[in-house]
């Protein structure tokens, strides 16, 4: 089961980036996650691990995932060490006028469960998909929040020096 | 001249003794063959048998029968300790195909991950049963005081459902209350290996079938429950056999919701001193699970449908 969702946020992807390198705000803005805990010495970065669950239908899923990827600010991938197979992206794209494009992609099933493992992939595949599209929407909101706490503090602080 | 007048005039002549002897005798020895024939068919506790890469292929079908068509709901998984040997109480439900059962397992296993050696009791009648095999690489071990021992001192999490086939079969107007027929000793088993006790409170397992009779006296009559250490021969209304007496074939459970709770751990010597009085914690534990069963219960419209 591949499932994909992207957004435009109105914000810079260095800020994005600040948010989807960061496991910490990870269940604060990602829809389903029960769990993001890091468990390696190294709590970000290439070779960080954390363990991970994810609420689909009855089952909290997920397990051990690393790190394998991290090109700051375009790309952090991760892959499944223990649990379902998995693979995830993070995919940050540049847009004009200080706007980035982002793209949220995961890949998960079992290997060797046969028809009954590509038919639970098709049942799971929308709560997915959904899990996906609401993170993307509430990592928009956050970042686009954020930025405008930030102008808005730039504001009153130029404000202040003039005065 | 009736027939117990004819056996008592026999009996009085002092003719009938050895023939009722011999007769007992007989039905003894029967019993007994078919006990042995049983005892020898119930595979001796391997935990080794518990096989993690069959449970992780299987997970797909537990989560389409456990998401889909018993729309199952599971929580306070993280009120289940890390890791340790734990002891996890469920109350039990839905004959003998208990669809709790399958539910716990597919959100423990998926939660803690498939590594986690996990067992689970079962009556030694399931494991004997042709085609169920397959439920040893699950972990799951005949229910015996030294399979138990044996599983936690291993430091693996053990499922048992102390109420068993009494509970299980209880009518359905009874689905909402906790029934171990005064069954402790998995009070003292925890007592013993020091664990935690983890009370697993489920819901609407007995709404898969209309259990109308635990058939205590039918068992009785039959000897079942000197045969098969059963002391219930069920009677429900359940599919396809419409009138299902012993469940022994077991049935098509009816798609109820359900629901399971996972309670925080009872540290009995935290919580009842050094040596705790085992009457007193099993009242403790039984109205804990009671009062989250009769939540639960509060929380469901319909039967079935949750």
């Amino acid at each position: 089961m591949r499932a994909v969702a992207q957004i435009e946020c109105n914000a810079p992807p260095e800020i994005v980036w600040r948010y989807v390198a960061d496991p910490s705000r990870y269940l604060h803005f990602m829809s389903g996650i029960t769990r993001w805990e890091v468990v390696s010495p190294k709590p970000q970065g290439l070779g960080a691990r954390y363990k991970m669950l994810i609420r689909v239908g009855s089952a909290e899923i997920g397990g051990l995932i690393e790190v394998v990827e991290s090109n700051p600010p375009r790309d952090l991938a991760w892959t499944s060490v223990t649990g379902i197979d998995q693979r995830g992206r993070w995919r940050l794209r540049e847009l004009p006028n200080g706007r980035t494009r982002v793209e949220l992609r995961l890949s998960a099933g079992v290997a060797g469960s046969g028809i009954f493992g590509w038919l639970s992939e098709q049942a799971a595949k929308p709560m997915v998909s959904g899990h996906l599209r609401r993170s993307l929407q509430q990592l928009k909101r956050q970042v686009e929040h954020e930025q405008l706490r930030e102008r808005a503090a730039a504001r009153r602080g130029e404000r202040a020096a003039t005065a | 001249m009736s027939a117990d007048t004819i056996a008592d005039q026999a009996a009085r002549n002092g003719h009938s003794e050895p023939k009722d002897e011999s007769r007992a005798g007989l039905l003894q020895r029967v019993l007994d063959q078919v006990t042995s024939q049983v005892s020898r068919r119930i595979p001796p506790a391997d935990l080794d048998e518990r096989d993690p890469d069959y449970i992780r292929e299987t997970l797909p079908r537990q989560w389409l029968l456990s998401s889909l068509y018993f729309r199952a709901e599971v929580r306070g998984l993280g009120n289940i300790p890390e890791e340790g040997p734990v002891l996890l109480v469920g109350n039990h439900s839905g004959g003998n195909l208990t669809p709790d059962t399958i539910v716990f397992t597919l959100a423990f296993c998926a939660y803690f991950g498939v590594e986690r050696p996990f067992y689970q009791l079962a009556h030694n009648l399931v494991l004997s049963m042709p085609g169920l095999s397959f439920l040893r690489k699950f972990g799951t071990v005949a229910a015996s005081p030294s399979n138990a021992a044996k599983a936690l001192e291993s430091g693996a999490a053990l499922l048992v459902y102390p109420g068993g086939d009494y509970e299980v079969h209880r009518p359905t107007w009874e689905r909402h209350k906790v029934d171990f027929d005064g069954r402790k000793g998995f009070l003292r088993l925890a007592l013993q290996h020091d664990v935690p006790v983890v009370p697993v409170v489920s819901i609407g397992g007995q709404e898969t079938a209309l259990f109308l009779s635990r058939g205590e006296s039918l068992s009785r009559l039959l000897r079942i429950d000197k045969l098969f250490r059963m002391k219930v021969l069920p009677i429900s209304l359940a599919l396809p056999w419409g009138l299902n007496i012993g469940d022994m074939l077991g049935h098509i459970p009816l798609p109820a919701k359900i629901v399971v709770e996972a309670l925080p751990p009872i540290r009995l010597r935290e919580e009842f001193g050094p040596d705790p009085d085992v009457d007193e914690a099993y009242e403790h534990v039984l109205r804990q699970m009671q009062e989250t069963l009769d939540a639960l219960a509060s929380e469901r419209r319909l039967p079935l449908l949750g």
